[in-house]
């Protein structure tokens, strides 16, 4: 058993397929910071250094393998000067759609992702936890995927017009979004972020019908995460995979966001050797877990998917709703350092 | 019949307007517009839910059949028509999250499927119940995207009870498919995952009730 190894050891032995220590983990966890400093979730997220200390003291506490510096989805439409509406209990929603109807699509101004204050909280809070801890373990940046940003940009019912009826204007605001997302992946890694999380709930089968991917998200998602030109791990935030693993295995990520909903045998069966999964704790039942509920559920979950590597447990969504508490959080964290060691005891 | 279902179920599917609107020309020569609704319809948009709730169909095709056959069943059964299917009292709202589309498909394959019911667009908890109580409303269906929005029902159910209606709260949205027992700690009736459960519970017979 391999020993005293940081947590970006272990996570990029596991991305290599190998077996390290013991099998990684992410709490991908944003509001719950919010929680540790005592403050509202907008309060939190109006400063990177709340960000930062909020990120370390997670950390500190749910001993997991990353920092995740995630802010929430919107901020990329406020980058574009949209708003959002902040909640007590949960991630602020995007108020009124900046794109209202498709002749708006041509106006959209380009952004510059130093000039923008909203991106700015995002990369200076990576640099302070880059300064702050090194190479001890990764540090997770995010972006909306290009073709899955529209549901915010202009509202789920009006781009799926879009998409079936209006190829061109379609096309157009694809290329906006791709060098939108190509320039904020590639900001995020130069201000100290080991990988990117390209989110594409879109691209799911349970969006849309394999041959619309096949002919959108599949070859937008290969030019963006090949634009990033750094790590990149795809996340369809709950929505299977199966149906699409071949083009997936393809897309040049290294690593997958699995949903519960597929079975984690299965997924590591397909994609053993091809691709990292991440994945795939139940993280709308996790409110509502006890002590042991976790214990089994993380388990389950090592045995199905950790032999071998490839694979870092997390929750299927890719962000750990606010109403967890830090109790099933840190049954989570137990259940992994003590299950977790490789070999894996089936 | 049977035919005629699966071809305009494919055309459905693959969104291909052209191919819909011949059938339903087609099939507007030989049958009533009730037995169009309850022979063809009807079957048609049960068996596109089933394949959304086995993962066979996606949402973008159940949003792009919904809109389409509610629009032709509009035409041919215009609102306000007697013979459209106005018991119970329903509405259909989304609770204190933005995230529409799961109420405009549920909103439009009802319509499509001959039923009226008024809808409430965005709400908090305090405005749906002005509007349930004002309104009179027999049935509510609540849609929610967000897990604490979903977790407001709570506090609607909580003030209907203390205002003795009665009214039947049928959730659906996300984060009920991935609990399945959080409808119940809620306090809602039932859950629905599709429009074909949502008929299935008015009618006594299915749904998570």
């Amino acid at each position: 058993m391999k020993t005293n190894i940081t947590s970006l050891q272990r996570v990029l032995t596991s991305l290599g397929h190998s077996e390290p220590d013991r099998v990684p983990f992410f709490l991908l966890l944003s509001m719950h910071g919010a929680k540790e400093l005592n403050m509202s979730i907008k309060e939190y997220f109006s400063l990177p250094d709340n960000v930062v200390e909020g990120q370390l003291r997670l950390r500190e506490k749910f001993k997991d393998d990353c920092y995740y510096t995630f802010f929430y989805a919107g901020i990329e439409i406020e980058a574009m000067g949209g708003k959002v509406i902040f909640t007590n209990d949960g991630p602020p929603n995007v108020s009124t759609p900046i794109i209202k109807n498709i002749d708006d699509i041509a106006k959209l101004k380009h952004i510059s992702i130093k000039e923008s204050p909203h991106l700015n909280k995002v990369l200076e809070t990576t640099r302070k936890l880059k300064k702050t801890i090194g190479d001890d373990a990764p540090i997770i940046g995010v972006v909306m995927s290009p073709f899955s940003l529209p549901i915010m940009q202009m509202g789920f019912s009006g781009y799926l017009d879009l998409l079936y009826d209006h190829p061109k204007e379609f096309n157009q605001l694809m290329t906006y979004n791709e060098k939108f997302c190509i320039d904020w992946g590639r900001a995020q890694i130069e201000s100290g972020a080991t990988a990117i999380c390209y989110f594409d709930p879109f691209s799911s089968p349970t969006m849309i019908p394999k041959e619309v991917f096949l002919k959108t998200g599949f070859e937008i998602g290969k030019s963006t995460i090949s634009g990033i030109a750094g790590p990149v791990a795809i996340h369809l935030a709950s929505g299977i995979t199966l149906p699409i693993a071949d083009e997936l295995s393809q897309i040049g990520a290294a690593v997958l966001g699995v949903s519960v909903n597929e079975d984690l045998a299965e997924l590591k069966s397909k994609y053993k050797g091809k691709i990292s999964l991440l994945g795939n704790l139940n993280a709308v039942e996790m409110r509502r877990w006890d002590k042991e509920t976790a214990e089994r559920e993380v388990q389950k979950a090592i045995k199905k998917a950790g032999p071998g590597g490839g694979f870092i447990l997390s929750d299927n969504h890719g962000e750990i709703p606010y109403q967890v508490s830090d109790e099933v959080l840190i049954a989570i964290s137990d259940a992994v350092h003590k299950y977790g060691h490789y070999p894996i005891e089936m | 019949m049977e035919q005629t279902i699966d071809q305009l179920k494919k055309s459905l599917l693959s969104v291909d307007h052209a191919a819909s609107n011949e059938i339903l020309q087609r099939i507007s020569n030989e049958l009533t517009y009730t037995e169009i609704i309850d022979k063809i319809i009807m079957p048609v948009m049960d068996q596109i839910g089933l394949g959304w709730e086995d993962g066979t169909v996606a949402l973008s095709q159940v949003y792009m059949t919904g809109k389409f056959t509610e629009k032709f069943v509009d035409s041919i059964l215009p609102p306000g028509d007697p013979n459209r299917k106005h018991k119970p009292k329903m509405a259909i709202t989304v609770l204190e999250d933005y995230h529409m589309l799961g109420k405009r498909i549920i909103y439009s394959m009802l319509r499509a499927s001959g039923f009226e019911l008024y809808d409430y667009g965005h709400t908090t908890v305090n405005s749906l119940f002005q509007k349930i109580k004002d309104d009179d409303i027999n049935t509510i269906l609540i849609s929610t995207l967000m897990l604490p929005s979903a977790l407001k029902i709570k506090e609607l159910k909580a003030k209907l009870i203390a205002e003795n209606m009665n009214t039947r709260v049928i959730v659906g949205g996300a984060p009920y498919r991935f609990d399945n027992q959080l409808w119940k700690d809620v306090g809602a009736d039932a859950m629905a995952s599709g429009a074909n459960e949502v008929i299935s519970i008015i009618n006594g017979n299915g749904g998570q009730v």
